[in-house]
């Protein structure tokens, strides 16, 4: 496998609250970490280092060898990173296309004026939700008449339409049903498949041992160790999430 | 089988509903056509003069109503447009009136620009203060509604500024191909907001904005410039019907667009908006202004006391909104 992002000796420093103080690991291509840990352990702060929101104190973010540290997040997710949140940031008014194009529309010109172009946004939406394995029931409807499950479908598929080569999901599964938890189990399945890098924030200790294929235990802004699901167990995990506020 | 008779059974029901404000306007036109014709033997709708009356007082409703639809549309309000309207009214009005009785058309359209930039300034403000400064728009454009009010009556001196201009009094009074010139000009802004809100990527970002502000930022568009922008479309609107008014009444009045500031927002969510945003269509509120426009004049024509007009829009205001929300009830929202 060939090593896709590096993270080297990250420290951010709020005021005078070090929320994370030194963090260092890689993320494979097709391959799934995840960031477990306690809140307040420092895992939306290293994403958020990792995505360009906040600048870290020291340390530095690398993707394919190309140093990131410093940019903004929109140049972040120009070289590949995207970041997924928990809301979706869907605009639930709007069908999958809209949604899937959203701030890249595009247009064609009809009588010198641009317009929408509804139909191939569209297409393109059903498309790519379908290498996801989801079926699009009615493309024109807005996407808040979906389930949660593809909705969440509709997030990725904005990622892997704009070739992200990492994608970062914060807490995915957190405000699903079972049956949508699942279905979100899958499409990272897909996406590993695909060879995209996913960086999973959970500590849903179930959907961490079914989506990781190495699981990074952070605590008090430290990495407390890094395991594969095989060589661990529930208990173990607990222990280093706990471990260092004891 | 079932599944896609059920699907074609609620998209029925909910393309019923989204015609909910069609059916309504041909329902109030039947009823005082037939009133027309059992009461006093004559008819309602085949009467030019009815018709021109009608759209006359729906393009002065719809002039207000356009801007402010894009402005809902977004998520929020302009209540500053009554005033953006009446400021261009004044300024126009002064710029003719300093020119003398035999200004030209130079000197009108000059004055039409300076009404016209007068009322951005109010939209740039509007813009500035929700956009930057985070200040609700319901509050900042209350704020500016008192401020251009209290600018445009300083302007002129407190009283209407009357003035003598034949262009002025052509364009406003004049007929295009059979048609109201002010009807003509509603019905030209109404189409070119219809091609920006439906078809056009300022148009779904609108729409997005309402839904869902984090999504537009996200997607990197520069929603605080996309405000200002809306603020300042919403207030040349505004100012178009200031215009129009100042035009057809040969007079500038701070007050001109006071009266219509309420019909304007009654029309844009008759028209479907919903206050929260993400919702609405200028189609809806053309509707909308053309609904309110029948009952204001179908209560005169029935002989009815004016103020009964403000009942009647009232109500219709409250269905509307109980038609939105069962709406969603019965089939779970609309684009």
């Amino acid at each position: 496998m060939t090593e896709l992002l590096k993270v080297a000796g990250l420290r951010k420093r709020f005021g005078g609250n070090e929320a994370v103080k030194n963090v260092t690991f890689t993320v494979n291509a097709g391959e799934c970490v995840v960031l477990a840990g306690d809140n307040g352990a420092g895992k939306s702060t290293v994403i958020k280092m990792i995505s360009g929101v906040h600048a870290p104190t020291d340390g530095l973010v690398y993707l394919n060898g190309e140093l990131l540290t410093g940019r903004t997040p929109e140049a972040v997710r120009t070289a590949g990173i995207e970041t997924i949140y928990q809301d979706l940031a869907l605009a639930d008014n709007l069908d999958p296309g809209l949604n899937l194009y959203l701030g890249r529309e595009r247009t064609i010109r009809r009588f010198g004026l641009p317009f929408l172009d509804r139909k191939t946004m569209r297409r393109d939406a059903v498309e790519v939700m379908k290498s996801l394995g989801i079926v699009v029931p009615d493309p024109s409807a807005p996407v808040r008449e979906m389930s949660g499950g593809q909705r969440q479908a509709i997030a990725i598929a904005r990622a892997i339409h704009w070739q992200a080569r990492l994608v970062i999901m914060d807490e995915p599964t957190a405000a699903l049903g079972v049956p949508e938890q699942r279905e979100v189990m899958a499409l990272i399945e897909r996406l590993k498949a695909k060879g995209v890098g996913i960086i999973l924030i959970s500590h849903n200790l179930p959907d961490i041992f079914a989506a990781a294929d190495r699981i990074i235990v952070l605590a008090r802004g430290v990495v407390a160790g890094e395991r594969r699901p095989a060589d661990t167990n529930d208990e173990e995990i607990v222990r280093m999430m706990m471990g260092a506020t004891l | 089988m079932e599944r896609i008779a059920k699907q074609n059974g609620t998209s029925f029901v909910k393309s019923l509903l989204n015609a909910w404000s069609w059916l309504f306007l041909v329902l109030i036109l039947g009823f005082f056509e037939i009133y027309a014709q059992t009461q006093t033997g004559s008819t309602f709708v085949f009467r030019v003069y009815n018709l021109q009356s009608i759209a006359v007082a729906a393009s002065q409703i719809l002039l207000l109503a356009l801007g402010l639809t894009l402005v809902i549309v977004a998520g929020h309000i302009d209540l500053s447009i009554a005033f953006s309207s009446g400021l261009a009214s004044v300024v126009i009005a002064l710029v003719i009136r300093a020119a003398g009785p035999d200004a030209g058309w130079e000197i009108v359209a000059l004055a039409a620009l300076a009404g016209l930039g007068a009322a951005a300034v109010v939209g740039l403000v509007n813009g500035w203060l929700v956009a930057w400064l985070a200040v609700p728009s319901f509050i900042g454009t209350l704020g500016t509604y008192g401020v251009a009010r209290g600018a445009a009556l300083i302007m002129a001196g407190g009283a209407t500024v009357s003035i003598r201009n034949e262009h002025a009094r052509e364009i406003g009074n004049g007929n295009l191909l059979g048609f109201p010139i002010s009807l003509i000009t509603a019905i030209v802004l109404a189409l070119i907001c219809h091609y920006v809100l439906q078809h056009t990527r300022f148009g779904a970002h609108t729409y997005a904005l309402g839904a869902n502000p984090a999504s537009v930022e996200r997607a990197g568009v520069d929603v605080k410039r996309h405000l200002l922008i809306l603020f300042v479309i919403s207030a040349l609107t505004a100012a178009m019907g200031g215009l129009i008014y100042t035009f057809r009444f040969s007079a500038g009045a701070a007050n001109s667009g006071e009266p219509i500031l309420l019909y304007a927002v009654a029309a844009v969510f008759i028209g479907g908006a919903s206050l929260t945003g993400g919702q609405g269509t200028i189609t809806g509120t053309v509707i909308g202004a053309f609904i309110i426009a029948v009952i204001q004049f179908g209560l005169v024509f029935c002989g009815l006391p004016p103020y009964w007009q403000f009942v009647a829009v009232g109500l219709v205001i409250i269905v509307a909104v109980l038609v939105d929300q069962s709406k969603d009830r019965i089939v779970g929202a609309r684009a």
